[in-house]
């Protein structure tokens, strides 16, 4: 069930993909122009940074989004809600942040950032013995702020540039860098799992696989409240875009 | 990613900063106008409403057919606080571009629940939800139009829910432009009667609509470049904030920074006035757009344009930004309700825009009363005085607190419980 939705969202893309990229201009031939046009401003400065020369495909991704909330992703997350007690839902995010305290503290090295690498792995130990496997989290109990360290930052440190914003099916506003940096972030989970492989000798591996990458996006989306179009503004999408790039600046001050 | 608040933080990043007051008196602690407006209430100041408030958001179906571009829109959405016994019920209607879900309404609500009202929240009437599914005209503004399709919605709203709670009698709110339109609202209840409202509160509402946005459009014209620089503006407002959360050590953009913010004066007065402002247009933007797309107005889009929903509307959104709300009276309401009654002039319609047009009504009808600050902006010179003339001793008037800074504040908010509450003023 898992690889057809796969499938399905990989049609879905490549279709809106050769369905052409540009989104449709704001004034187009045969047009009667409308009293205000923006060529009046044009001497005032703009205020997004974002450059977004994919705009008919991010919008049409940003619906595909809110359509897969929408008719999977939040009715699933309701059901969890209503199924597992509130400490078992912090349980289990607190697992899987626990998990990717190892993407921060691999990134922290390639950054060489030493003390928040030191107070990463620090973390990790405390919260995966003492927090009984990460279930729990005492290490900010004991004033050991969580850090947030992914791929897409060390490039950033590196001097790559970010590329153009690129919704996501699924995961939403990115770059095509922080895309980049979330294949790369995935790709080493996945190298350790299998030099690990915690779950070989269950003799259920797949299944077990399976479900916690099942449980970890409920968790996922469970955490995320930002709801697609709930805002009713007409420009979401722009604020959205724009704050991407606000947020993901402010984060990297940090 | 936290986007929703994120568009709020945005705009409170941008503090001014002057003393605190003295206490003497009022505890209300911030005695700049704009501060206060910003910064609303610190949060040691506000009423304990810790425990669940059961908040719900409610659909009405409107069986309109959207354009493609509002595909989202699947009808009038309104949030809902009820008890599990019987209770007084308030309708809360929301200020200027607020939805049902906006922090004023979300402060409101948790209030009024722990003090065992049930509570209905309804959009404002310049909303785009609201223009797009609830407004007969399309074209928001009009205050009886708007007051007219308020009503229809607070009776469809109340079909709805009647099975669902048990109600002792109703009540209404509204602050800034909501506040207004309450004082219409009460009237056409008066007339029909479907509500008896027991008690209708205005909490720092517009005299005249035409003057409180002039004189928050005014703002604007004391940023540098004045108002066609709002984009230079904002970024130069941005970077200074940036830069002071660079230097200090913050957590996230949250309470701590904006006082911080605040108390390091980190932007003068004017630039305080022009995030009020911008925030404001912002919200206008969003009413101009969605209204010239429901009507084929040609104001803002091509007439003939059917927007799909992957066109960009960055030139939509800059454009609409840049219009103020007197363009929009002057270029786009006033054409449209002449049209609809040659021969109407401006000075007519602007007569109906206030509360000058229902003073006879509100002068005799003891049930209204009105919240306000000695220092809100929203009002004319003059128009304090106006207050104090027709409402007499039901109004309330406080001495700081900006445009409804103050709101959450707890002497406040014991206030107006307790107006809500009693039989007389």
């Amino acid at each position: 069930m898992f690889s057809n939705a796969i499938k399905l969202i990989f049609k879905t893309v490549l279709v809106l993909f050769l369905s052409g990229c540009a989104a449709g201009r704001a004034y187009l031939p045969g047009d009667v122009p409308p009293m205000h046009m923006v060529r009046e401003f044009s001497d005032d400065e703009h205020v997004s940074r974002t450059r977004d020369p994919w705009e008919g495909f991010n919008r049409s991704m940003y619906k595909f989004n809110y359509e897969a909330d929408r008719f999977v992703f939040l009715p699933v997350v309701a059901g969890y809600e209503k199924a597992v007690p509130r400490f078992a839902r912090t349980g289990v995010s607190n697992f899987f942040t626990n998990i990717r305290e190892v993407q921060t503290f691999y990134n922290c090295i390639l950054q060489t950032k030493g003390k928040k690498s030191l107070v990463t792995l620090g973390r990790f130990l405390t919260n995966s013995t003492i927090g009984i496997g990460g279930l729990f989290d005492p290490a900010t109990a004991f004033g050991w702020r969580r850090e947030n360290e992914d791929f897409d930052h060390t490039l950033e440190i590196w001097g790559v540039g970010t590329g153009p914003y690129l919704v996501l099916p699924i995961l939403g506003p990115n770059t095509v860098r922080s895309a980049g940096g979330f294949a790369v972030d995935g790709g080493v989970r996945w190298a350790i799992m299998n030099t690990i492989d915690p779950f070989g000798g269950t003799g259920a591996r797949t299944e077990i696989e399976t479900g916690s990458t099942g449980l970890e996006t409920v968790d996922l989306r469970y955490r995320e409240s930002f709801r697609y179009y709930d805002s009713d503004y007409p420009f979401e999408y722009n604020m959205v875009r724009y704050l991407f790039s606000q947020e993901r600046e402010l984060k990297i001050i940090r | 990613m936290k986007i929703a608040g994120g568009v709020l933080l945005v705009f409170l990043l941008l503090i001014p900063a002057f003393a605190w007051a003295d206490s003497a008196g009022y505890g209300y602690s911030i005695d700049d106008s704009y501060a206060a407006t910003i910064l609303g209430t610190p949060q040691n100041l506000r009423p304990d409403t810790r425990g669940e408030v059961p908040v719900k958001t409610m659909v009405l179906e409107t069986d309109q057919k959207k354009p493609e571009i509002f595909f989202y829109d699947r009808g009038l959405r309104y949030t809902v606080a009820f008890q599990n016994r019987k209770a007084p019920l308030v309708f809360l209607i929301a200020g200027t571009g607020g939805s049902s879900k906006s922090a004023r309404i979300g402060a409101l609500m948790a209030n009024l629940y722990h003090a065992g009202f049930h509570v209905i929240a309804l959009p404002s009437p310049t909303f785009p939800n609201f223009i797009i599914d609830a407004s007969t005209t399309h074209v928001p503004g009009n205050l009886s139009d708007d007051a007219n399709d308020l009503y229809r919605v607070m009776e469809q709203i109340w079909d709805q829910s009647k099975g669902r709670i048990e109600v002792s009698d109703f009540l209404l709110a509204g602050y800034s432009l909501g506040g207004t339109e309450a004082a219409f609202v009460a009237k056409l209840d008066d007339q029909y009667k479907v509500f008896d409202f027991r008690r209708v509160l205005m909490l720092n509402p517009a005299v005249n609509l035409y003057n409180s946005v002039s004189r928050i459009e005014w703002l604007l014209d004391r940023i540098p470049g004045g108002p066609r620089k709002i984009g230079t503006f904002y970024n130069r407002v941005m970077e200074k904030c940036t830069d002071f959360y660079r230097k200090g050590d913050f957590v996230a953009i949250d309470d701590d920074f904006l006082f911080a913010a605040y108390q390091a004066q980190l932007l003068n007065r004017d630039e305080a006035g022009g995030v009020i402002a911008v925030s404001f247009r912002i919200g206008s933007a969003g009413m101009i757009f969605a209204s010239d797309v429901m009507t084929h107005g040609g104001y803002v889009v091509p007439k003939n344009r059917t927007l799909k929903n992957s066109d960009s509307l960055d030139d939509y959104f800059w454009t609409s930004l840049h219009l103020s709300f007197l363009d929009y009276f002057n270029e786009y309401f006033f054409p449209y309700f002449r049209s609809r009654r040659p021969g109407l002039t401006k000075e007519e319609l602007l007569e109906t825009l206030s509360l000058g047009s229902i003073e006879g009504y509100l002068a005799s009808s003891t049930k209204i009363g009105v919240i306000t600050n000695e220092d809100d902006f929203i009002l004319a010179p003059g128009e304090l005085d106006y207050l104090r003339r027709v409402f007499g001793p039901r109004l309330k008037v406080y001495p700081r607190g900006g445009h409804l800074g103050n709101l959450e504040y707890r002497d406040n908010m014991a206030f107006l419980i307790d107006r809500l509450r009693s039989s007389t003023w």
